[in-house]
């Protein structure tokens, strides 16, 4: 099975081609401002490396931190309408309370409560009011937004009010994109709302980069089917993804970190992963990563996916060097995929990490006489604070004193040249590529979400059942039978239904079935 | 009594609702949703200041007010904002007096919080102590029930204006099965108080010290976190109590009976207790801790579930399967542990007719009580 792996990271898009388990090239080329040549010059380019025709490509596989880095660099973002259904409960804390202030105001803070929603067990706590939803649109219309997410109190249990004021909305606002949040979030109206949100302000942007990879792979001449990996580590395909870019967080530092467990052979590691815009620093538990059992941040905001557990910072290969009257400032703004044109290296006005490892001689790229003025001080000062900053972040996810190695992956590990809080630091083979492999390697899923009337079948029978469906559903996206694995399984009781009915979600992953 | 004890700042709100959690036992509800809440209060200029047991004068009247319902409901069917406030100046304006400070019926989860934010919006401070020390799931499980408060007048309001009055209720089990029959109705998550108590009473009955304590404890686990440090030894020495298991959760078994989360989890020991298995008993709370079968911890004593590695506090409805969990034993306040204490708290008042309580061996003082 021959599978290509694509990661689109803020600077890099980098590219592997497998053969089965092994790697058979890898390159890394500069992620464009359309994305999409970005991704046709990486296809070109391994497919070239590998000697190996389009023609041959089963799979290709793409992880993008793309709409990750729209959220933490606030850029991009469609401004959006919150609405909560759910008035008069939850009037205590509007939509949104809980977000740094600069992310709330870039996609607008316009919030709306409204009344709606249901209790527990399905009742409803105030009768949707289609006159106020219709002065909510009104008001969104008037601002020019044409982005809403539409979250009600306890969605997850009866989704009526949200498909209706969805329906309201989409005929008061035409073309605009609605987002539910019944269809991304588990209970827990803040975090499944902020979910709901962060997804909504990335739909422009997600029809435009799904469109742009389909271009791209159809220009390179593939003709093999095509997925997005997500946070679980996972693939959905593109359809699916567009709807819900929400869902492709926290893949990038998922597939690194099982690229990095992969190519370094190691299975328990702290796993840093330098890019162009951030770092995620995580850890490796048996070749996995440790999933965060709280609530998880994306940007400052808090979120309830399962989410690997990764502590990121805006440093990158990319990010500004700036001297401000506080001292020595680095990112998280950063030059992105403008590197080759910005960086001072590459003939820009950029000061950025990268121009100073150049400088301090830690590596060859671009023309090194353009950064020969920096003063020998800025440079030492500027790899004391990187450092200093993985040592922070590497001490965060290091949760016993057992000496561990850290693996440092990603086009930005250049940026490393000593140990780290002590450590010992590997550098794997295609260090550079480790999450275009772990994209490559992704697995598939299949899920089931179902009430079931525990008083007719019993738990340990519904169980069974919630388990044999997704097995069912892994099988039909995609994953061969035997390596399949139940990674996942919640029940939810619904109470005060008649039958004890209870919520069911089971999650079974495997291997992609080869053709 | 205004220049007594301190004021609450929006930077103790987090250390509050980690310990408060921690005291939860598992239960009391995430205080994140109650934090958010009375931030927002405070960030608006609302001034709660935290005053000692002893700054009560005797014929004061303190109000005792909490949230009532499924946790679940709590973090997913948000307060509308002024149900406990409503529901205290209910039983204010039905007993005929006016309440000077407000306490805490239970210190463990989101009814640390609520009385704050009641307080907050009614201009009163709140008593540093409270009617559990920890979490339990029915009214009359607090201290001010056990030895005798007043059951009514009590009152229940819902985000939607309905308050309920209980007038004349005989016994704290009728109010308990009223209040929680009316709760379910109110969409298991309301604001309840109970009728207000004198100074005097409060101060023979609270569990003394509790806020302090929750802070104490949230702040040792924020400053092991910042030093790297095990949190879960600095809780242990922090509180006083004895690490009893360390595991990785295999099952979690829950339903909801009764308007209760009732269930179990499994846990496969690692570490020290590799090869052995333990199981919690849970209800809202954890209630009883059986090692290998033999039961090991029980109610009133308290059982915190901390998630091995960060020391973050897991409450039930937290629990998942594959979670690396410790398990943290610390004995209850004496006025828990009486005869007549242990009849409405202790195991067999949980349906566990055949645990005799048996009570934790306090081995040291928590770092928190020292001088």
């Amino acid at each position: 099975m021959i599978r290509i792996g694509i990661d689109v990271g803020g600077t890099n898009t980098d590219a592997v081609i497998m053969n089965g388990p092994e790697v058979i090239a890898g390159v890394k080329s500069a992620t464009t401002a359309d994305v999409m040549s970005g991704v046709v010059n990486a296809l070109r380019d391994v497919l070239a490396a590998s000697k190996m025709d389009a023609s041959a490509v089963d799979f290709v596989m793409i992880g993008t931190t793309h709409f990750t880095n729209a959220v933490v660099q606030r850029r991009d973002l469609a401004q959006t309408a919150a609405v909560r259904l759910g008035l008069p409960a939850t009037a205590s804390l509007p939509p949104m309370v809980d977000w740094p202030e600069d992310l709330k105001q870039s996609i607008g803070n316009h919030a709306y409560l409204a009344h709606g929603g249901n209790e527990f067990d399905g009742r409803v706590i105030s009768p949707l009011d289609e006159d106020e939803l219709l002065g909510i649109a009104d008001d969104i219309k008037a601002k020019g937004i044409r982005t809403i997410a539409i979250t009600s109190v306890f969605s997850p249990v009866s989704a009526d009010f949200e498909k209706r004021a969805a329906e309201i909305f989409a005929k008061a606002v035409p073309g605009a994109h609605i987002t539910m949040s019944n269809e991304i979030g588990r209970i827990g109206l803040l975090e499944r709302e902020n979910a709901a949100i962060m997804n909504a302000c990335l739909r422009d942007l997600s029809a435009h980069v799904i469109d742009a990879f389909r271009k791209a792979i159809s220009e390179a001449g593939i003709k093999g089917k095509f997925f997005l990996t997500q946070n679980d580590g996972t693939l959905m395909d593109a359809s699916f993804a567009e709807k819900f870019p929400v869902l492709t967080f926290a893949s990038g530092p998922t597939n690194s970190m099982r690229g990095a467990a992969f190519l370094s052979g190691v299975a328990d590691a702290i796993v840093v992963d330098i890019g162009g815009t951030t770092s995620d620093v995580g850890s490796l538990h048996k070749g996995f990563p440790r999933q965060a059992t709280v609530a998880v941040e994306v940007g400052g905001v808090r979120t309830n996916f399962r989410m690997p557990d990764v502590f990121s910072i805006g440093l990158g290969g990319g990010s500004h060097v700036v001297e401000t009257d506080q001292g020595l400032k680095i990112g998280p703004v950063s030059v992105g995929y403008r590197i080759k044109s910005e960086a001072l290296v590459f003939g820009g006005q950029t000061l950025t990490t990268t121009d100073i490892s150049v400088a301090a001689g830690n590596v060859e790229l671009g023309d090194a006489s353009k950064v020969s003025h920096l003063s020998k001080d800025l440079l030492e000062r500027t790899e004391a604070k990187i450092h200093e900053m993985l040592e922070d972040c590497v001490e965060r996810s290091r949760l016993s004193p057992d000496p561990l190695p850290v693996i440092v992956v990603g086009g930005g590990s250049i940026l490393v040249t000593r140990p780290l809080a002590g450590l010992e630091v590997i550098k794997p083979s295609h260090f550079g590529v480790a999450n275009a492999v772990g994209a490559a390697i992704a697995q598939v899923s299949g899920e089931v979400d179902r009430v079931y009337a525990l008083a007719e079948l019993g738990r340990e029978k519904s169980l069974e059942d919630a388990k044999n469906r997704a097995i069912e559903a892994a099988v039909a996206a995609g994953a061969s039978r035997e390596s399949i694995e139940i990674v996942d399984v919640e029940d939810v009781p619904l109470a005060y239904l008649p039958g004890n009915a209870t919520r069911i979600r089971v999650k079974a992953v495997g291997e992609l079935n080869g053709r | 009594m205004a220049a007594e004890g301190y004021l609450l700042r929006e930077d103790d709100l987090l250390p509050l609702s980690i310990g408060a959690a921690l005291l939860g036992t598992g239960g009391g509800g995430n205080p994140y949703v109650g934090m958010l809440r009375a931030r927002e209060l405070i960030r608006k200029g609302a001034e709660v200041r935290i005053i000692p047991l002893d700054a009560l004068k005797d014929d004061d009247w303190v109000a005792e007010v909490g949230g009532i319902g499924a946790p679940v409901v709590g973090v997913e069917k948000i307060e509308e904002g002024g149900e406990c406030y409503r529901a205290m100046r209910a039983v204010e304006e039905t007993a005929g007096v006016k309440v000077s400070a407000v306490i805490s019926a239970e210190i463990g989860g989101s009814n640390s919080i609520e009385p704050i934010i009641a307080a907050a919006m009614a201009g009163l401070p709140i008593v540093d102590g409270d009617g559990m020390g920890r979490a339990f799931p029915e009214v009359q499980m607090t201290t001010y029930m056990i030895y005798g408060a007043d059951v009514s007048p009590a009152a229940i309001a819902d985000e939607k204006g309905n308050v309920v009055v209980f007038k004349n209720v005989i016994d704290m089990f009728w109010l308990e099965r009223f209040a929680r029959d009316v709760a379910v109705a109110m969409g298991a998550g309301a604001g309840f108080a109970v009728a207000p108590m004198r100074g005097d009473f409060v101060k023979r009955t609270a569990v003394p010290g509790t806020v302090s304590q929750a802070l104490a404890i949230g702040r040792t686990v924020l400053d092991a976190r910042a030093k790297r440090q095990n949190v879960v030894e600095r809780v242990v020495e922090a509180t006083g109590g004895k690490l009893f298991f360390t595991g990785k959760i295999v099952d979690i078994r829950r339903e909801l009976t009764g308007g209760f989360a009732r269930g179990h989890a499994i846990i496969t020991g690692t570490g020290d207790w590799t090869g052995s298995q333990a199981r919690i008993a849970i209800q809202n709370e954890n209630l009883v801790l059986w090692v290998d079968e033999k039961p090991v911890v029980m109610v009133p004593d308290l059982i915190m579930n901390l998630e091995i590695d960060t020391g973050e506090p897991i409450t039930t409805e937290m629990l998942r399967y594959g979670q690396r969990v410790a398990v943290i034993g610390l004995p209850a306040h004496d006025l828990l542990k009486t005869q007549r204490a242990l009849e409405i708290v202790g195991p067999k008042a949980f349906g566990f007719p055949e645990l005799i309580f048996e009570p934790l061996l306090v081995h040291q003082t928590a770092e928190w009580e020292r001088p």
